[in-house]
């Protein structure tokens, strides 16, 4: 007999008992861990996607954030450099108008000094290129020369016209005081005499005269009475060499200041760099 | 001649009796849920693990995907009844490697044993998936007629079942035995090798039918296929 029905039962019974000690021991053990892991797996994918889109996220918002703030730097940028532009620009226009007002003021100064200088300077050549010629006129005044004056005037004393000759006629008549002859060096009694002379043949009368030095007259001889005069002396030329003169420093002047202006017009310019 | 391991009896009172076979069958119990309890008595549920854990995981996936794949919808319901089945088998013809040892699956009596524990749980799990009248009803398909035919085809599949093991694991222990009176030399070395093979593939289909068995009792409103394995 090949089946021994003690060992059926006895295989079975072992059978079932193996079946529950690996069930115990092997199945649900393993099983177990599996579904553990797959829970942990699936757990973690999930950790990760949502670390992901969190990641994502936050490099959306650090994208965002860095562009905001590239813009609001080229923003701040380019309003400082407009603010330092218009206060460069400022600042120049302040450093310019305080040049121009300096170089104005110091143009005008130095015109000023210049126009006073030159004035100064034509005044005293002027008093002193008078001063030396009546020296030396002065000087060359000599005998022979104030005879010549004295002639000159006795010609000149002669030679009125009827207006005037009556006029002073009747200066003389109206007179109280003594008609009087000046002159800028002592007359000769000759001269004197001669000077009375003709005087009494002009006005066909005995003329009271006194006779007078006067050194400003600078070779000259002058004849007055009441308000009349007749008169001849260098200083009349002098006078009128004299305004011409000044005419002339003058028209220096004018024509000076406006060159000036044009001369010294580049220098705000280089100031400005 | 020694046809089955029944037949070294160490121990006997009357009816009960301790021969090889149950001797046998107590030492692979042993060493397979010894080593199971040392496997997983350290279970790592994180990526890391270790060999043997790796090892037993993948067998008992493969075993729960070939269930599943067989056809049964709760592949971990039936996986303790249906993978110890396998491993059973599978470890007892494993064991030929080890000089003096011989499969209790060469005994008649086991492979009874076994085919009884199918011909039991295939109408148990049957009934609990589609209820008593269900699964009787299950016998009067497509007709009535087909009654007892239905009933003798649940029998002699056990017979098969039992039988078909039996002869090839006996046969294979016959053939070294005989061999080894022969030609003691390389032989017996390749006919243990094909012998191995040949536990395994009758690991496989032993398991494959029992499920295909349960399968078929458990599929609702469908009609059975019979898949007929002649080995």
């Amino acid at each position: 007999m090949l089946i021994d029905w003690f060992t059926v039962i006895a295989q079975a019974l072992n059978f079932l008992i193996l079946v529950w000690l690996m069930r115990r021991f092997l199945y649900k053990p393993i099983l177990h861990a599996i579904d553990e892991r797959e829970k942990r797996i699936v757990g973690e994918l999930a950790d990760a996607a949502a670390k992901q889109t969190e990641a994502q996220e936050e490099r959306d918002e650090f994208q965002r954030k860095n562009k905001e703030f590239d813009r609001q730097l080229a923003a701040l940028l380019s309003q400082a450099t407009d603010e330092a532009k218009a206060e460069r620009q400022r600042l120049l226009d302040e450093a310019r108008q305080a040049a121009d007002a300096l170089s104005a003021k110091r143009q005008e100064t130095l015109r000023n000094d210049a126009h006073h200088l030159n004035q100064a300077i034509s005044r005293r050549t002027q008093q002193e290129v008078f001063a030396i010629a009546r020296k030396a006129l002065r000087d060359l005044a000599t005998t022979s020369l104030e005879e010549r004056i004295g002639e000159v005037f006795i010609r000149r004393l002669q030679g009125m016209d009827g207006e005037a000759k009556a006029g002073l006629a009747a200066a003389l008549k109206t007179s109280s005081s003594p008609a009087r002859v000046r002159s800028a060096f002592d007359l000769p009694a000759e001269e004197r005499a001669a000077i009375q002379q003709a005087l009494n043949e002009t006005f066909s009368a005995e003329i009271a005269v006194r006779f007078e030095t006067a050194p400003d007259l600078i070779s000259g001889i002058e004849f007055t009475t009441n308000g009349h005069k007749v008169a001849w002396s260098i200083a009349d030329y002098l006078l009128s060499l004299e305004k011409g003169v000044g005419e002339l420093l003058t028209k220096k002047d004018t024509s000076q200041a406006k060159a000036e202006p044009q001369s010294e017009e580049p220098q705000p310019q280089t100031q400005s760099h | 001649m020694r046809l089955s391991p029944d037949e070294i009896i160490f121990w006997q009172y009357g009816f009960f009796k301790l021969n090889a076979t149950i001797v046998l069958t107590w030492g692979l119990m042993f060493v397979l849920a010894v080593g199971s309890l040392l496997i997983t008595r350290k279970l790592s549920t994180g990526l890391r693990r270790s060999r043997w854990q790796n090892f037993v995981e993948i067998i008992v996936t493969a075993i729960e995907k070939q269930i599943e794949e067989v056809g049964l919808r709760h592949p971990k319901k039936y996986l303790p009844f249906l993978g110890t089945l396998f491993l059973f088998v599978a470890a007892a013809s494993l064991g030929t490697v080890i000089p003096g040892y011989e499969p209790p699956t060469g005994s008649l009596s086991t492979t009874t044993a076994l085919a009884l524990c199918v011909f039991v749980a295939v109408p148990l799990f049957g009934i609990e998936e589609q209820g008593v009248g269900g699964y009787l009803k299950s016998y009067a398909q497509p007709t009535a007629i087909m009654l007892p035919f239905n009933i003798i085809s649940e029998m002699s599949r056990t017979l098969a079942l039992a039988v078909r093991l039996f002869g090839n694991m006996m046969s294979g222990a016959m053939i070294i035995g005989i061999l080894l009176t022969i030609t003691p030399f390389i032989f017996p070395i390749a006919m243990t090798a094909l012998g191995l093979l040949t536990g395994m593939v009758q690991a496989y289909i032993f398991s494959i039918l029992a499920a295909v068995y349960i399968a078929a009792a458990t599929r609702v409103r469908r009609p059975k296929p019979e898949p007929e394995a002649k080995h």
